[in-house]
């Protein structure tokens, strides 16, 4: 098929178009992260900055309680998604490589526990953490969020175990390992990819997550980064110079880590159909 | 959904039956008492973390809000840990109250704005990717992925700026296209002008899952299909509706639902955007809760609240899974 000039022309101006408005804000965080402050606060933006500063991160680092929120952030979100990843294991291969009555009933389940609205319910799960004498701590954060991507990862490692060829598992069997080796020397070792490819999501919910530690969690020392990202702006008047070099720090290990794992995790993010 | 899945399932259909042929014995032992006793628990065993987790996180909270919502709980009794049980006293205030309703209309018409924009330029952008060459196709994808990727509260942040009512570079530019009237403009100062930036933040971060997901759906139809089309004297506009359109009905039923339910309850991108300001007039069903229960400190209330927005967000999810399910009948 043929194609007129117009024809060929007009996907790739669209599409160029577009990526320059899909990127922009991206691109504008990180430049306005490194412009000098004059080039910032001026009546004609500079578009492509000939000056850069780091001072800007300088103070965002130099904020008060950052590096304790850095590794509040860190921890609650290694904590939350090994958890989770532990759990899901078990769940996940009973699922995939066992036929039981009720296991649909049990993918059901996953599924709709997967869609749980977080966002309302904040308020009946900071009850029960007062109640408990738990505000205030990480670990209520932990224990939630891995809870929150509990259902994908279930549902995602299912597919991923179902997809290690059975003869494999079987061969092993044959070969005199018990139904546990089999799992721990044949399947595991072909799961990483799997595995990486689930704990992206876990550890973009974990660190992204916002409702539920702006009600639990009044004390500073205990808050996590998207909280202090989110009254930065307040704190720092309008500098925004120093708030875009926070934002920037706070988006950098997730833009690495999606980049890295994009294709998988795209193929992962769908099964479960599952927004990052 | 994916094309890995699926391809998995063709590739181990008949690997698994020619396993099972010669390994009678794994069947017939299942039969049998002390062993098969073991076996037969196994599932439920490794089940038992994962559905205990659902059960204390995820079921409790859920039963605790209907119970909550049906207590009078101020700061008053917050403090003294009392329960006082009040019937439908919270649902009948909120329900006879013209703010919920406002909120009600509100939510409904922000989720729509919102899923028809993100639905109908994402599968034009995911139709355009397909029609690309490989290098613009790459380039549209990163960029694509760049957004997808942008924490939340980190794009909140940046719309923000984007939208500063001083140095802000939209209402520089929105100026030299000859709008001076909006060279100091304050987004942030009016209803609608302060949803207008949160949907343009919520779309512009949610089209890269449609795009990507609807374009890979595109790649699975069956060639032959065109060429068929195009032997049946169909034009391209025809080939569309009659090949691609149906292809991806089912892709695009399921995926306004899924974002029906994440716009609708939405939170970080209303909250910290404005805070459901001004005047609480971008406030949000999820927003109206959090406000009334804990900001307002009426517990109850909030949490009737809740129970009803849960209550509409269940009825749309089980609407979506109902309609997933059947599309993958034979995955189960």
């Amino acid at each position: 098929m043929k194609r007129s000039l117009f024809g060929r022309i007009w996907p790739n101006a669209t599409a160029v178009v577009l990526f320059v408005g899909l990127v922009f804000p991206v691109y504008w965080m990180f430049a306005t992260a490194f412009k000098p402050t004059g080039d910032i606060i001026t009546d004609n933006p500079v578009w492509f900055p000939k000056h850069f500063t780091l001072s800007h991160f300088d103070r965002a680092v130099h904020a008060d309680h950052f590096w304790t929120l850095v590794a509040n952030s860190v921890t609650v979100t290694l904590c939350s998604v090994l958890l989770s990843l532990v759990i899901a294991l078990f769940a996940a291969f009973a699922l995939a490589r066992m036929r039981f009555k009720g296991r649909r009933g049990f993918i059901v389940t996953f599924m709709l526990a997967q869609m749980a609205p977080w966002e309302v319910m904040i308020i009946a799960i900071y009850m029960i953490v007062r109640d408990g004498d738990m505000l205030n701590s990480l670990v209520p954060l932990t224990v939630f969020y891995a809870m929150m991507v509990l259902p994908l990862t279930v549902l995602t490692l299912r597919g991923y175990i179902a997809a290690v060829p059975k003869e494999l598992e079987e061969s092993a069997m044959v070969d005199g390992c018990t139904r546990l080796q089999a799992f721990r020397k044949v399947i595991f070792p072909l799961l990483a990819p799997g595995l990486m490819a689930t704990s992206l999501f876990g550890f973009i919910t974990a660190w992204n997550e916002f409702p539920l530690v702006l009600i639990l969690n009044k004390d500073i020392e205990k808050q996590t980064l998207p909280l202090w990202l989110s009254q930065f702006q307040t704190a720092f008047g309008d500098d925004w110079g120093a708030t875009m070099a926070a934002s920037s720090l706070f988006a950098l290990p997730i833009l690495i880590l999606f980049i890295f794992l994009q294709r998988k995790a795209v193929s992962g993010l769908t099964d479960g159909a599952v927004k990052g | 959904m994916s094309v890995q899945t699926e391809g998995t399932d063709t590739a181990g259909g008949p690997a698994v039956r020619k396993g099972r042929a010669p390994a009678p014995p794994r069947g017939a032992d299942r039969a049998s008492r002390s062993p098969a006793a073991r076996l037969a628990a196994a599932p439920y065993l490794l089940l038992l973390p994962a559905l205990v987790a659902t059960l204390v996180l995820l079921g409790w909270p859920l039963v605790k809000n209907g119970m909550l919502s049906f207590q009078n709980l101020n700061p008053r009794q917050l403090i003294q840990h009392l329960t006082e049980w009040n019937g439908f006293h919270n649902y009948q205030q909120v329900l006879t109250g013209s703010d919920f309703w406002k909120v009600v209309e509100r939510s409904v018409l922000f989720t729509a704005a919102n899923v028809v924009l993100i639905m109908l330029i994402g599968t034009l952008i995911g139709l355009l990717l397909a029609r690309l060459g490989k290098k613009m196709r790459l380039t549209l994808l990163v960029g694509l992925v760049l957004a997808w990727a942008m924490p939340v509260i980190a794009a909140t942040t940046v719309y923000q700026w984007l939208f500063a009512q001083r140095f802000g570079v939209v209402n520089w530019v929105l100026d030299k296209l000859g709008w001076h009237s909006m060279a100091d403009y304050n987004w942030m100062g009016g209803q609608f002008s302060t949803f207008s930036v949160i949907v343009l933040l919520i779309v512009w971060q949610s089209i890269p899952f449609v795009a990507i997901n609807l374009y890979a759906a595109t790649t699975t139809i069956p060639k032959e299909l065109y060429e068929a089309a195009s032997l049946d004297g169909a034009g391209a506009w025809q080939s569309f509706t009659s090949v691609t359109l149906p292809f991806l009905r089912p892709f695009l039923y399921s995926t306004t639902f899924l974002e029906v339910i994440w716009v609708f309850k939405a939170f970080p991108q209303v909250f910290a955007m404005n805070e459901g300001g001004p005047d609480r007039l971008t406030e949000t069903l999820p927003i109206y809760a959090y406000v009334e229960g804990v900001g307002n400190q009426h517990f109850g209330v909030g949490a009737a609240i809740s129970f009803l927005t849960i209550l509409v967000l269940l009825v749309i999810t089980s609407y979506y899974l109902r309609m997933v399910l059947k599309q993958e009948e034979d995955e189960l």
